[in-house]
């Protein structure tokens, strides 16, 4: 294991009857980064990271955490904390007995407990709020709770479960930037689980895309993003135009990469089409236009002026990308 | 809708009627000066005076009493374990048979229990000496089928149960045994509490069980009320039924209020 | 977690199941007055064959079946609408309403059979009140008939149909019933082919939570039957203790169980099944 590794996750599998919901993974995360686990439902993300929190025992395979084989040993004696989708707070306690739990179970002596927990809730901005039971919290501050309560015992390892599925879009993205402080700040390894890739590339220094079971592509957002090694990956995340680049090769070419004329431009890669439709967001204009071959191109341009968009519907356009704008697939 | 609605509710009321009618008017004629239930003689608490002065009645009840809390509390117990085994244990050897020891008693006719519970007790009177049919036999059987009650009470709270509270403790450091404890039973403590309260009077008010298997010295309140009542009417009985109907409305009322303080 | 599931088997195993085994060894066995237990052990199957064969018994068992079916069909009539009722009602009027149900219940059996002898008798209530309104001309006779006994378990037994009755009926999910009229059904066939199908689970607990009771119930025969009122709840009892026949007793406890077995699984899977986690 690779001494920078903290998690050492060697031909993991979990079968649930015929179903093989995590199929021979592997996976190394290393110290103080940010890790997500991103993929859509049924790809095998939650049951890894249940795996990583003893939840669920693998069929084959071993886990390592820090260097000890943690493979059969159970939720309660791992160096590892969660933080649960549904926060699950203890509904008969209140805030600073929640968060103090953990440390009860130490034996940690009463006083010792009183500081730690006070630490806690101050550094999740809950510290007025110590003597609230969960039913009497909004839903962000049952999260920072929840996270406070997982954060004191000082895990080698923080395991978020979709943390950011419960909020509405606004808390979402100041959570996102929180989350990411704290981790920086705390210096714990952060494993997360989501289905938002958008959350996961604003999030994680390292990701790893899941697929049936199967890891697809693991590395640095703006290496998923772009150099995508499958169609899958290429798909996930972003948008992406999908070319056969011969031979049985595919292509992946982002929208944002191509550009759109109104006269024939000087490029590496030129095509001629109609604009057939036009999805305003805002801060961009995503263009679909079709070539005169049939296919559909996306292609996407910022709107960065504040006149609107110059092509219309219908318009007849030309399309110019440079050479190294694709990538090659490997699948 | 609002015509089905309206025969439906009209039913409900004559239900409520029926329901209530008769216990209503024992209520009213305990309070009669005259013995009949037939003609109101005036108000009198003669009757309630009666009653309180019964020394055989009076022993009766406190027997009942101290039956239906030993009984009570020990089916609570052993109706939580059924009821958590049922609830959480996916396959164990004989899970059918057990559901089914569990659920039984909770439908089968009470003679067929007396006879087989009374048959018990004798052949172990006769193998090894005791017990001596009365209060522990009495107990006894009130205990075998008041687990059923508790038990099914137990498992629908379990069913609801939130189980990311139970994983979460565990991920903070508890053992299972110290989840069940700190997590577990607090919140479904209220669901067991309401099936304690149950299984307390199905024992105060069963007879027939209770005339199998108790001994020729211990008679229980609903034993001596049925001697009483074979004979006719009496008006003490009219008493005693206006003190259990304001008990068990207390203990309902309790109840409902336990089960809905869902902590 | 062995433990837990050790102690109520083996309390269950030895104070329900055993006991069984017992009743089945001396239902075999004869009747004999002079020993402890007055029973002669033998292999024998003739207070069986008595059972099946002799008039007074097998009227009995029939009647004891018909009274219980016509009883839990009465009750369910009674009891459908009302949890209807309940289960329409506005959510936090349900509670109080369920409570007003359950309450008889938690009342003693005894003491709520006691209070129709009054009213039935022939000075009763109701007899003054049918006579008051001129519907008879003289006193009939209701307690000590097969109808005060019906009338007695309807009443009894009220709350065991009215309660998993209100659990599937309030399950039911009413955009449903708005989807059926939606789609061109009036309320009533809503009812018929959305309502009435859904809620068969809770007909069907309820129905057995009924019926299989009072095929042996003995206190509503005894105190509100007449002498002409054959109940196999009665019949055992009657062995027992008047004629002091231990094994005849035995076996009808036998046959009345065999008789309920089929019943009682199907109860349980019921249980079973309405307990399941969501």
């Amino acid at each position: 294991m690779n001494a920078d590794a903290i998690v050492s996750i060697s031909g993991i599998t979990r079968r649930f009857g015929a179903l093989t919901a995590v199929d021979h993974v592997d996976l190394e995360i290393r110290r103080g980064e940010l890790f997500a686990l991103l993929g859509g439902s049924g790809c095998g993300k939650t049951t890894l990271l249940r795996m990583l929190a003893g939840f669920e025992t693998p069929d084959e395979g071993r886990i390592l955490i820090d260097g000890q084989d943690m493979t059969g040993v159970p939720p309660y004696r791992r160096p590892v904390n969660m933080m649960f989708q549904s926060y699950a707070l203890f509904p008969h306690m209140d805030v600073a007995a929640n968060v103090g739990y953990g440390l009860r179970r130490d034996g940690m002596p009463k006083a010792e407990i009183g500081r730690r927990v006070g630490e806690a809730l101050e550094q999740v901005r809950m510290a007025d709020h110590a003597a609230r039971r969960p039913a009497q919290l909004s839903g962000g501050q049952r999260q920072r709770v929840a996270l406070a309560r997982a954060l004191v015992k000082r895990p080698k390892l923080l395991l978020l479960d979709e943390p950011l599925a419960a909020l509405d879009r606004k808390l979402r993205e100041g959570t996102r930037f929180e989350l990411v402080r704290l981790q920086e700040e705390l210096g714990v390894t952060f494993v997360m689980v989501t289905h938002d890739q958008e959350e996961a590339m604003s999030m994680a220094s390292r990701l790893a895309v899941m697929n049936r079971g199967r890891i697809e592509q693991i590395g640095t957002p703006h290496e998923v993003y772009e150099r995508p090694v499958s169609r899958f990956v290429a798909g996930f995340i972003g948008d992406a135009n999908i070319l056969p680049a011969g031979d049985g090769r595919w292509l992946a070419l982002r929208p944002e990469k191509i550009g759109l004329f109104a006269e024939r431009p000087v490029a590496d890669r030129v095509e001629q089409g109609r604009i057939v439709e036009i999805a305003y967001e805002g801060d961009r204009s995503l263009h679909r236009v079709a070539l005169a071959d049939e296919r559909v191109l996306l292609v996407s341009s910022a709107n960065v002026t504040r006149a609107g968009n110059p092509f219309r519907r219908g318009q007849d356009v030309w399309l110019g990308w440079p050479a190294d704008a694709g990538h090659e697939l490997d699948a | 809708m609002a015509g089905r609605a309206r025969f439906a509710f009209t039913m409900l009321a004559f239900g409520y009627a029926f329901l209530y009618l008769p216990i209503v008017l024992v209520i009213v004629y305990s309070f009669n000066e005259s013995r009949l239930v037939t003609v109101w003689a005036g108000f009198s608490t003669k009757w309630w005076r009666a009653l309180l002065a019964n020394e055989a009645m009076l022993s009766a009840a406190w027997l009942s009493l101290r039956i239906a809390l030993v009984s009570a509390t020990a089916a609570a117990m052993i109706g939580l374990a059924a009821g958590y085994a049922l609830a959480r244990a996916p396959r164990f050897f004989g899970r059918t048979l057990f559901g089914s020891l569990v659920i039984a008693p909770m439908v089968m006719p009470e003679v067929v229990m007396g006879i087989s519970m009374l048959l018990l007790f004798v052949g172990s009177e006769r193998l090894f000496g005791g017990p001596d049919r009365g209060f522990l036999t009495i107990a006894i059987a009130h205990i075998t089928f008041s687990i059923a009650f508790v038990a099914v009470v137990v498992q629908a709270r379990l069913a609801d149960f939130d189980r990311s509270l139970e994983e979460a403790a565990m991920d903070l450091g508890a053992t299972p045994l110290v989840v069940f404890r700190t997590v577990t039973l607090p919140l479904i403590l209220p669901a067991v509490a309401s099936g304690w309260l149950l299984a307390f009077t199905l024992s105060l008010d069963d007879l027939i069980l209770t005339q199998f298997v108790a001994g020729a010295q211990s008679q229980t309140l609903p034993m001596r009320v049925y001697s009483s009542v074979r004979l006719g009417v009496d008006p003490q009985i009219n008493a005693l039924a206006t003190i259990v109907v304001a008990v068990a409305a207390s203990a309902l009322i309790l109840s409902g209020w336990l089960t809905r303080r869902r902590a | 977690m062995r433990f837990v599931i050790a102690l109520p088997y083996a309390w269950l195993a030895i104070f329900f199941l055993l006991p069984f085994a017992l009743v089945l060894t001396i239902a075999l066995g004869s009747n004999d007055p002079d020993s402890v237990p007055p029973v002669a052990f033998g292999l024998s199957l003739a207070n069986f064959k008595l059972l099946f064969t002799d008039d007074l018994y097998l009227a009995a068992w029939l009647s004891s079946i018909r009274i219980a079916a016509t009883s839990t069909l009465v009750t369910l009539l009674l009891g459908y609408p009302m949890a209807y009722a309940i289960a329409r009602a506005a959510p936090r009027r349900q509670p109080l309403l369920l409570m007003l149900v359950i309450l008889p219940f938690w009342t003693s059996f005894l003491i709520r059979i006691y209070a129709w002898m009054g009213l039935l008798s022939s000075n009763g209530i109701l007899n003054q009140v049918l006579r008051a309104t001129g519907l008879v001309e003289t006193p009939g006779t209701i307690l000590g008939t097969e109808w005060a006994v019906h009338l007695g378990i309807v009443y009894a037994y009220l709350p065991f149909m009215v309660l998993p009755l209100y659990a599937a009926l309030e399950k039911l999910d009413t955009s449903l019933l708005e989807a059926a009229s939606d789609l061109g059904a009036s309320p009533l066939t809503a009812f018929l082919t959305v309502t009435l199908p859904l809620s068969l689970p809770g007909v069907v607990a309820g129905c057995l939570l009924v019926f299989i009771p009072s095929v042996g119930e003995f206190v509503i025969p005894d105190l509100l039957g007449g002498t002409d009122t054959l109940m196999i709840g009665k019949v055992l009892w009657d062995e027992f203790f008047l004629n002091g026949d231990w094994p005849l007793a035995s076996a009808v406890a036998i046959c009345l169980l065999v008789l309920l077995v089929g019943p009682i699984a199907l109860f349980q899977r019921q249980q079973a099944r309405s307990a399941e986690p969501r």
